[in-house]
């Protein structure tokens, strides 16, 4: 009954966000405060709705209720527990039902942050909400139910796929979800303002903590999908400008864009159609990413589901929000005010640039993701856009982005000085150019692009320091007072000191795998094979069973200088009772480096062919993405950006309350 | 019952939260005040970080200039409201309509369709602990015994026709493939897997299927089963009259009492029905009618012979009213329905028939 319940939850919910949809508007057009107010208790009442809809589900998934048509065709009593519990978002159904339940939180989030949102804001963008929420029940309800029940219920489900059992897997869409949905919020708040027809630093104040959140979920989301698939796939590569990548890509650009427009919208209160601009934007790949991923459009390793009649649904929401959004924007926006004019050179401009190349960066990755796909639907020729696409035009308009960071950190807002902003960052470009001609000598020799991104690198992490170390005072004070001073910096300046070395960090880790190796080899027993400094000796190959699958592993002992550092092993596998092989890599983590190994097929000879790849520095491409976002957390924290407002603003606000 | 009583609590409660702000009187927090508070606050912000030294004094003047005018113009904007009384009252009653109509409406025009408020829920717990044997928890435990033991030739064996019977193909021919590889090939065996194979295939014998049967034939040349689905991929291959030799030197060979005769017999009768046809239409007028008579007269002396084909009954009325035989018809009706007492679902064809064919005229029904 838990179940059944669960579904009416559901359906509850949908005609919740429809009247969390229409009151406030209602309420907005007559001046109602009373009638707008709806939407806070329909919001909350929808997440409620959903929120036991979604324990149901997993009650459903716990207990192997094979009366379920979505717990049959994903999961299998044997699972372990927990990929039981991670399996409910592991399929299309349920994934969609995930993606709803974040959005009804943050939508409660929003009902809940009164202090923080002006009433009439708050209510207007709770309406944008509850129709983005009404749109994606609807979709859940007739295109992708996982309520759909079957009787009598199969004896035994059929999804033990070996491949979605993983931890990495099981934790990346959460991530994701909660930055494509987070950028919702901030495309809600931007409607709203367009309805009102104003917009100012409330509104940037407002929407900053949730498109900072969404924004350093996304990351780590972004950072867990190219993790999972460098050591799941057995590869070798850690990102392979594949559509699904691309389609989280796309928002999260756009989406640090608007992270910065939104900063010179508070400070300077300029930027505003901009920035209103960006949010609609950034939900619109937001959606087209999850369009991308959930139609089929694409046939990758990453879809696991095809449907074109819910491709059609999906398209449908985009044309509705993407359309009505641009098309409100087009209505409204010359009706918002605009801010003040700025001096090229001062921190503002150099956002203005930043913004510009961001957007004009994921144009590239737009048109590199979509122009096959329009290409293929229009001609029928298939063709692939890859790598070298990427690095001819994504690559030279990143490179000068980097190069701008540490100044736009450090100069002043108005009217900056360019030239004291130079002489204060020598430290960093000495930094960088030292930290290049000390790999160059070490390796002797290297691609010339790749010498610029370790020199870049450094120069982002120093350039970073630089800054921090100016806005306490730097040389003109003394060591301990100018600690004092750094520590009592606000959180924002570090979250954005840390954020940006963490960006210099993931550019190290790229610029590294220039010196990684490929080794292909066929070893028998006892042969070695080199890779990156290291030595590696087939010791054994040997069968071994587990609880579900059997392996034939290949075990290596690695030696350097003829010292044993350790074994690595890597493995194929095949899961008996759906008799599908997988392959194994093993992975050996020396420092900041990798050792990959990946085991091929035995070769009719008697040897093993194997591919060892050398991968120096490449956890630094995941650890950089982590300091990003600890650098966001950090910012988020900041006392001026707390959903919830201290002590002292409460005690003003209480006729408020 | 008790669902439904859940549901209704559910769709109160809703319905209630949504209502809940429209009986309190208006919230006092215009957007203005919010946003003249927010002004305020971020003028404290600034002196607080100038006291800190973290703005400069020049810095902060030009800040607080800015600041104040933007809370200038916060406060200017004066707090419209909407109008009070009758209108208002009268709007917010519609809303409380519209609101206490649709969520319920909604909610259960969507459920409706799509729930299924009467199926209890059957978790894996519940069905391993229950009384009566369960072929499901059955199959669950011999599944995770053959995954922790996948060298065990005879748990496939044993799995492998439960798979077929349940629908699941593709397993039961990986099954079977997995039990030939560990207890090595049988006839038995080996047309099983070809079985298995043909019905994931759709009724179709492929070449995997093919190559199973005749390993099968090798091994045993006199085995039914592989020879009659040899046949049958001959008769796919267009091949008729081999497929209809083949099935023929099988009902020659096979013993009186063998259970799949008739199935071979029906195969058969299909491939001459669709040869013969062909054979009737260009024979001349006379003598076709003499070639009809001749088929119903045969079917009527097997029908007499043995009377449990019920599609057999219904083809032999059919064909007597064709030729205008109406009695003859009746007769033979009632004569299946005595054959066919037994049988409540060939009972209600031939009512049904009978009906169609309008023979029941005194109106007697067949339902016993």
């Amino acid at each position: 009954m838990f179940v059944e319940t669960g579904h009416y939850a559901l359906t509850l919910a949908l005609g919740l966000s429809l009247v969390q949809f229409l009151m406030p508007l209602w309420g907005a057009t007559v001046r109602d405060g009373a009638l707008a107010a709806i939407a806070t208790p329909a919001a909350l009442a929808a997440f409620a709705c959903v929120a036991l809809a979604f324990s149901a589900l997993t009650y459903a998934y716990a207990t192997s209720d094979f009366s379920l048509v979505n717990v049959v065709e994903n999961s299998h009593s044997l699972k372990p527990f927990v990929y039981k519990l991670t399996g409910v978002w592991g399929n299309h159904e349920g994934s969609m039902l995930l993606w709803v339940l974040i959005l009804t939180l943050f939508g409660a989030m929003v009902a809940l942050s009164r202090r923080a949102v002006p009433s009439r804001l708050r209510h207007l963008t709770l309406a944008i909400q509850g129709a983005v929420a009404f749109a994606f029940l609807a979709f859940i309800e007739f295109t992708s139910n996982p309520f759909l029940r079957l009787d009598p219920a199969p004896f035994e489900g059929q999804d033990l796929n070996p491949i979605l059992q993983d931890p990495g897997l099981a934790v990346h869409p959460p991530l994701l979800y909660i930055g494509y949905v987070g950028f919702s919020i901030s495309f809600a708040f931007a409607l709203a303002a367009l309805i009102e027809g104003r917009i100012d630093a409330v509104w940037a104040r407002a929407v900053r903590p949730w498109t900072l959140t969404a924004w350093l979920f996304l990351t780590l989301g972004i950072a867990m999908g190219s993790y999972w698939a460098y050591y799941e796939l057995g590869w070798g590569g850690w990102w392979f400008w594949d559509p699904v990548e691309n389609a989280s890509l796309m928002p999260w650009l756009a989406g640090t864009a608007l992270l910065h427009s939104t900063i010179v919208m508070e400070k300077r209160d300029a930027l505003k159609v901009w920035t209103i601009l960006l949010a609609i934007l950034t939900f619109s790949l937001s959606l087209l990413g999850t369009f991308l991923v959930r139609s089929g459009v694409l046939t990758s390793v990453h879809s696991f589901a095809t449907d074109p009649t819910r491709g059609a649904f999906i398209l449908a929401i985009l044309v509705v929000f993407i359309g009505g959004g641009f098309a409100l924007f087009a209505w409204r926006a010359p009706l918002l005010r605009q801010g003040g004019l700025f001096a090229p050179v001062s921190r503002e401009g150099a956002l203005v640039v930043n913004n510009l190349l961001l957007v004009t960066a994921c144009a590239t990755v737009f048109i590199g993701t979509l122009y096959p796909l329009a290409l293929e639907a229009l001609t029928g020729a298939k063709i692939s856009v890859g790598e070298p696409f990427f690095n001819a035009t994504f690559l030279p308009i990143v490179m000068p982005l980097l190069a701008l960071i540490p100044i736009g950190q450090t100069i002043a807002w108005k009217r900056g000085d360019l030239l004291g902003t130079l002489q204060r960052l020598w430290v960093a470009y000495g930094a960088g150019i030292a930290g290049a001609l000390v790999v160059l000598a070490l390796v002797r020799g290297g691609p010339v692009l790749a010498l610029v991104g370790i020199g870049l690198g450094v120069y982002l992490v120093v350039g970073s320091a630089v800054d921090i170390f100016h806005r306490a005072g730097g040389a003109r004070v003394a060591l301990p007072v100018m600690l004092r001073r750094a520590l009592g910096l606000p959180r924002s300046a570090w979250g954005t000191a840390i954020a940006h070395a963490g960006v210099g960090i993931t550019v190290l880790g790229i610029a590294a795998q220039a010196w990684s190796t490929e080794t292909l080899a066929v070893v028998n027993r006892g042969d070695l094979v080199s890779a990156g400094g290291y030595t590696l000796r087939l010791d054994a190959v040997f069968p071994r069973t587990a609880h579900n699958y059997r392996e034939d592993v290949a075990r290596f002992t690695v030696l350097r200088d003829g010292r044993i550092v350790g074994t690595v092993e890597g493995a194929k596998r095949l899961y008996v009772t759906r008799g599908m092989p997988t392959t194994e890599a093993g992975i050996m983590t020396l420092g900041p480096s990798q050792l990959y190994v990946s085991v091929g097929e035995p070769q009719p000879s008697g040897g093993l062919g194997v591919r060892i790849y050398w991968k120096p520095y490449v956890l630094f491409v995941w650890l950089g993405a982590v300091v990003m976002a600890a650098g966001g957390l950090l910012s988020l924290t900041d006392r001026r950006l707390r959903v919830a407002a201290p002590a002292a603003a409460r005690a003003r606000m209480v006729p408020a309350e | 019952m008790l669902i439904w009583l859940v549901f209704a609590l559910m769709t109160g409660a809703a319905v209630l939260a949504v209502l809940w702000p429209l009986s309190r009187a208006e919230p006092a927090d215009a957007a203005e005040a919010g946003d003249a508070a927010f002004f305020r606050q971020q003028m404290a912000d600034l002196e607080r970080d100038r006291e800190a030294g973290l703005v400069s004094e020049s810095e902060a003047e030009a800040l607080r200039a800015e600041i104040g005018r933007r809370l200038l113009r916060a406060s200017r904007a004066d707090g419209r409201r909407g109008p009070e009384g009758e209108p208002a009252l009268r709007r917010r009653r519609a809303a409380s309509a519209i609101a206490l109509s649709t969520i319920p409406l909604l909610a259960l025009a969507t459920y409706g369709a799509m729930g299924s408020p009467h199926l209890p829920q059957v978790p894996l717990a519940a069905r391993m602990d229950g009384k009566e044997f369960d072929v499901g928890a059955a199959v669950a435990k011999i599944e995770a015994h053959l995954a922790q033991n996948p060298g065990d030739g005879r748990g496939w064996e044993v799995l492998a026709p439960v798979y077929l019977r349940a629908g699941r193909f593709g397993d039961a021919a990986r099954a079977y493939q997995s039990a030939i590889d560990i207890l090595g090939e049988t006839p038995s065996r080996l047309t099983d897997l070809g079985e298995a194979v043909t019905a994931e295939a759709g009724g179709i014998v492929d070449a995997r299927a093919r190559a199973a049967f005749e390993r099968a034939l090798a091994l045993d040349p006199a085995n039914p089963k592989a020879r009659y689905y040899l046949a049958l991929a001959a008769g796919q291959d267009g091949d008729s009259a081999r497929a209809a030799d083949m099935l023929q030197k099988l009902l020659a060979d096979a013993p009186a009492d063998a259970p799949w005769r008739g199935a071979v017999e029906q195969r058969l009768a299909a491939l001459s029905a669709s040869a013969s046809a062909n054979a009737i239409v260009s024979q001349p007028q006379e003598e076709q009618a003499r070639a009809i008579r001749g088929m119903v007269e045969g079917l009527a002396a097997r029908l007499e012979a043995d009377g449990s084909d019920a599609a057999g009954w219904a083809r032999l009325v059919r064909s007597y009213v064709v030729l205008g035989e109406k009695d003859k018809a009746r007769e033979a009706l009632d004569k299946a329905r005595k054959q066919l007492a037994a049988d409540a679902a060939s009972l209600d064809m031939l009512t049904a028939l009978a009906r169609e064919l309008s023979l029941e005229t005194d109106g007697t029904g067949a339902r016993q």
